[in-house]
């Protein structure tokens, strides 16, 4: 069902995330939908409260105290007696409140397959894309033994299951040998222990009847289409929606206080509104955009517990999604030092710091996750650790976002002397046009320019790319509010979420250090012409603001490029933003930094006083 | 805003505690409703299913799995030792030449036979596990084949991280004061079975001692890093602990680093110096937060078993608090005012403030997230 301004004019819509609650307030003012008021308070699952609707209470409270501000009318309310009133009566109460949740630590799957790289990847890829974490894949031939994926798959204890297997009319054996393992392995829900087991079939059509026989005793089985039908096919939707359909009626129940919210959750006729996972609403955001304005686009949404990364590539609009489960700002911040080691993250800092003082601190972040950086430091440590955090899940996206592996490819004689190959990554930084960044980390930094060097440090986009930031973390609010009204979450997004932060130009190759790199000509909507020649291991910032476009001539050398057709000479309109156009001549594949502390801090506050990204006195 | 809600440890010397004591999976009960039971004590028993082993019987005995019925000599559900057959050909050309038997690999019971792969799914001998009361109190309910409630007055403190697994032993401070920081010389054969308490910190070299003199737990402010990596042989990623087997049970009230361990925790602690206590370290800062705890059961009547509903720690004027991130880092002080207007700090970020005031008189606003209340 979905609304327009005669019935939605107030709309209350929070993010239930595992650190805080995000609450925003969408209301019908001067003939437009707008983002008016935004609210948070700590996520109550921890005891003594156990109830997630407190943190919503706390939120809503703090929207309310707000708005009574900003209006000057003391009487604005949304809840009373503890639950919104729907729907509104002038002053008192909203028209919706809708909600995403991660917090409980969101969905937690395991997959199977028969083949890891083909099936299996694909129960994967459906499994993302509903906005789960995949705990483990289990394959026919992942080399482990049987009961090494016996004992795994008990000690596991997933929310659910998604068994894939074999095209149809394909092997039979090995899927039910894998329905075999899991009854033997009898696993059991994570929450709750008063429910069978939610496990969703959508393998070989052929083996549907041996895994009935085989599993239905032991937990809840729904079988659903085949996710791989041949092999050079993936048919995801039917999988992704029973995943969706399951989340609700298993596992959100089964979180502390989610039954109350699943009944608060409704639209202005009082119907309900399925609460959505968060990453799931975060997909469907990026989706449209690539849609809608028929682009590339790359987009990261960093949590406290996972990093989310969304790709739409290609002209058929690919979508993909990879959940970085341990990649985080706060549970999982010692898990980036894990992973990344000291040493990378030491290379984003301009100055020198005890390690078993930084170690510490990162340590003490995991246990108080909500803690904000007061000391200026202690923000650069943060965004330096954030850096590495959004490295590596990308470089995990990269992987996993690729073509159809196992299928047979003609090729012409043009391509048999690429290297590309099935089952290669279809992320191509050159042709992106759009880089998105949302989650704490990059939406609340003190200045923008920050986040655009956090943006281009860890993701390195090539040639010419857009960069944009969730301005104040609202893409999962307006992913949910669009199953309501697709008009009011557009217009939202257009206007209040969607913050342009100007454009990185990237020539693509190797050089030396002070060595001519770029010629850029570029005049500003003003008429005023900035003309430099940029040597090699430079960044420039060209103040360009929000809606202005200039025209550049862009001429590399040193055989560096400029896209996809390897250019060295363009001439583009680049789009500005709050920050402006980056001029980024630090060189990519490879992209170094110097190896040497003394000379790597050196370059390091050039490049950020350049940016203006930190206050002097911490680059003096 | 007059007032927010903010997350806090519950440090205090009178709770009523509800303990839930459940089995993995159901099984018997063992204590009535109604009985006294001490942390020590045995509630609940079960058998957990055996490990299974599947074993490809087709593969074994040469034959397809559609034709394995044709030899089986076992169905679903039957016990078998190692000197079972679980199948057997006829041999050649049904002379018994070259017969081919096969024996069961493991004692237990056969769980499955599948004629699509040939495969079957042995399951070995149950395993027996037991639930611990693991504090003194009363049965005040018990769950039908799963466990019990047991419920206590207690003076309780929450830590903010641990290691290793429930424990039970006697309360001994050894540290002189909050911001003390006991030696290796410091541990010996008394504190054997104690639950010890360091002060503001733990090296590794105190929990190696500790260690070797079998102490059951150690209570410290903090803990070095670098201290429990050694100690436990990996980084900790992401900080869901307490089935670590180390051999003792860390609690850390404050966190990492070196830091002055609560007064308000010290004093209690000091107060039930040689009492019974159980503790844990486990943790889990996600998906259902966990704390570790210390629990010090207390004489009770059994009508002081009523649990007052769960109060929301609240900040307001007057309100004391701990800072719990740098600057200030553990300081203790008492809220002055809450400003509503969205504040600039040293790091430029804007965020929600409140001001407060130090015990020497010392002003300083810091953001709302970055403190906790102190229960009074």
């Amino acid at each position: 069902m979905q609304y327009d301004e005669k019935r939605l004019t107030r709309i209350v819509a929070t993010d239930c995330g595992s650190t805080t609650t995000k609450a925003i307030l969408i209301e019908w003012v001067d003939g437009e939908y707008r983002q008016t008021i935004r609210g948070e308070a700590p996520t109550t699952v921890e005891a003594p409260l156990n109830d997630v609707t407190k943190g919503v209470i706390n939120a809503t409270n703090e929207l309310e105290e707000l708005a009574r501000l900003k209006y000057n009318n003391p009487n604005i309310k949304f809840m009373e007696n503890g639950e919104f009133v729907i729907p509104r009566n002038g002053d008192i109460g909203v028209d919706a409140y809708v909600s995403t949740s991660s917090a409980g630590g969101g969905l937690q799957m395991m997959v199977t397959g028969v083949v890891a790289s083909m099936t299996g990847e694909s129960a994967e890829r459906a499994a993302l894309g509903a906005g789960a974490i995949v705990m483990d894949l289990i394959a026919s031939n992942d080399k482990r033994m049987n009961h090494e994926k016996i004992e795994r798959i008990r000690h596991l204890r997933p929310d659910m299951i998604l068994m894939a297997g074999g095209e149809d009319g394909g092997t039979v054996k090995h899927v039910v040998e894998m329905a075999e393992l899991v009854s033997g392995a009898d696993p059991k829900p994570r929450l709750g222990a008063g429910y069978k087991l939610p496990v969703i079939y959508a393998g070989n059509v052929e083996a549907q009847e041996e895994v009935k026989k085989t599993l239905q005793d032991k937990v809840d089985l729904i079988v659903t289409e085949n996710i791989r039908p041949k092999l050079e096919t993936e048919n995801l939707g039917p999988a992704r929606d029973k995943i969706h359909d399951l989340f609700m009626e298993h596992v959100m129940k089964q979180a502390p206080g989610y039954n109350k919210l699943m009944e608060w959750t409704r639209g202005p006729d009082h119907e309900n509104v399925p609460i959505m996972p968060t990453p799931a609403a975060v997909g469907n955001i990026m989706q449209t955009i690539a849609r809608e304005e028929n682009i590339e686009v790359l987009g990261v949404d960093i949590g406290g517990a996972t990093t989310d990364v969304f790709s739409v590539f290609t002209d058929e609009h690919i979508f993909n999604r990879t959940v970085s489960a341990n990649l985080g700002m706060s549970y999982s911040i010692s898990n980036v030092l894990a992973s990344a080691g000291l040493d990378n993250i030491m290379r984003w800092v301009p100055f020198d710091i005890n390690e078993g003082e930084l170690r510490n601190m990162i340590k003490n972040k995991m246990i108080r996750p909500t803690t904000i950086p007061f000391l200026l430091k202690e923000l650069v440590l943060e965004q330096a650790i954030a850096k590495e955090a959004l490295r590596l899940a990308f470089i995990q996206h990269k992987d996993f976002a690729s073509s159809l592996k196992g299928m047979q490819k003609q090729r012409d004689i043009s391509e048999a002397f690429s290297q590309s190959t099935s089952g290669a990554t279809i992320v191509d930084m050159m042709s992106l046009d759009l880089l998105v960044g949302s989650g704490g980390v990059l939406s609340h930094a003190p200045r923008r320019n920050q986040t655009f060097m956090m943006l281009i440090d860890a993701f390195l986009p090539e040639g010419i790319t857009q960069i944009a930031v969730d301005s104040i973390f609202m893409m999962p609010h307006l992913g949910v509010l669009s199953e309501i009204s697709t008009k009011a979450a557009t217009e939202v997004f257009r206007k209040d979420c969607m913050l342009y932060l100007g454009t990185c130009v990237a020539p693509v190759g190797r050089s030396k250090i002070g060595k001519q790199a770029l010629h850029a000509t570029i005049t500003l909507p003003d008429g005023k012409v900035f003309d430099e020649h940029i040597p090699y291991g430079e960044l420039r910032l060209i103040p360009l603001g929000v809606g202005e476009v200039a025209k550049a001539h862009l001429k590399t050398s040193g055989g560096l490029t400029l896209d996809s057709n390897k250019s060295k000479e363009l001439d583009v309109e680049l789009h500005g933003g709050t920050v402006g156009i980056v001029i980024d001549t630090r060189g990519r594949r490879p992209f170094g930094l110097p190896t040497e502390k003394a000379q790597r801090i050196s370059y390091l506050k050039k490049w950020m006083r350049e940016l203006k990204v930190y206050p002097e006195e911490i680059l003096a | 805003m007059a007032q927010a809600y903010s997350a806090g440890l519950t440090v205090t010397d009178n709770i009523i505690l509800r303990k839930e004591r459940v089995l993995p999976l159901k099984g018997e009960v063992l204590v009535q409703k109604g009985d006294k039971v001490k942390a020590e004590d045995v509630v609940a028993e079960t058998l957990l299913p055996g490990k299974v082993v599947p074993f490809n019987l087709a593969n074994k005995l040469g034959v397809t799995p559609a034709q394995l019925q044709n030899f089986i000599k076992i169905q679903p559900g039957q016990q078998i030792t190692k000197e079972t057959v679980l199948a057997e050909n006829k041999g050649l050309f049904g002379t018994g030449l070259f017969k081919n038997v096969v024996y069961s690999p493991v004692d237990g019971e056969v769980e499955n036979i599948s004629s699509v792969t040939g495969q079957v799914l042995l399951r070995e001998p149950r395993i027996p596990v037991q639930v611990k009361a693991f504090i003194d109190g009363v049965v005040t309910d018990v769950i039908p084949e799963e466990g019990v409630i047991i419920e206590n007055k207690s003076a309780y403190i929450q830590g903010i991280f641990g290691v290793g697994d429930e424990t039970v032993g006697e309360l001994k401070v050894i540290a002189k004061s909050p911001s003390d920081e006991i030696g290796v010389g410091d541990i010996n054969d008394s504190c054997k079975g104690k639950v010890i308490v360091t002060g503001a910190c733990v090296s590794y070299e105190v929990i190696e001692a500790a260690r070797n003199h079998g102490v059951a737990a150690i209570i410290t402010g903090g803990i070095d890093d670098q201290d429990i990596k050694r100690l436990l042989g990996y980084d900790i990623g992401v900080a869901i602990t307490g089935h670590e087997k180390i051999g003792l049970t860390i609690v850390c009230t404050e966190g990492f680093g070196k830091i002055n361990m609560a007064q308000k925790t010290y004093d209690l602690l000091k107060q039930f110096d040689g009492h019974k206590t159980s503790i844990h370290g486990r943790t889990q800062i996600r998906a259902g937060v966990i704390r570790p705890e210390i629990i010090i059961p207390l004489d009770f009547e059994h009508e002081e078993l009523k649990a007052p509903e769960a109060a929301v720690p609240v900040l307001k004027p007057g309100t004391m608090i701990r800072v719990i991130r740098q600057p200030h880092f553990g300081r203790i002080a008492k809220v002055t005012a809450l400003p509503e207007e969205l504040t600039k700090v040293e790091s430029e970020t804007m965020v929600r403030i409140l001001e407060a005031e130090f015990e020497d008189g010392t002003k300083f606003s810091l953001p709302r997230a970055n403190v906790e209340v102190i229960e009074s």
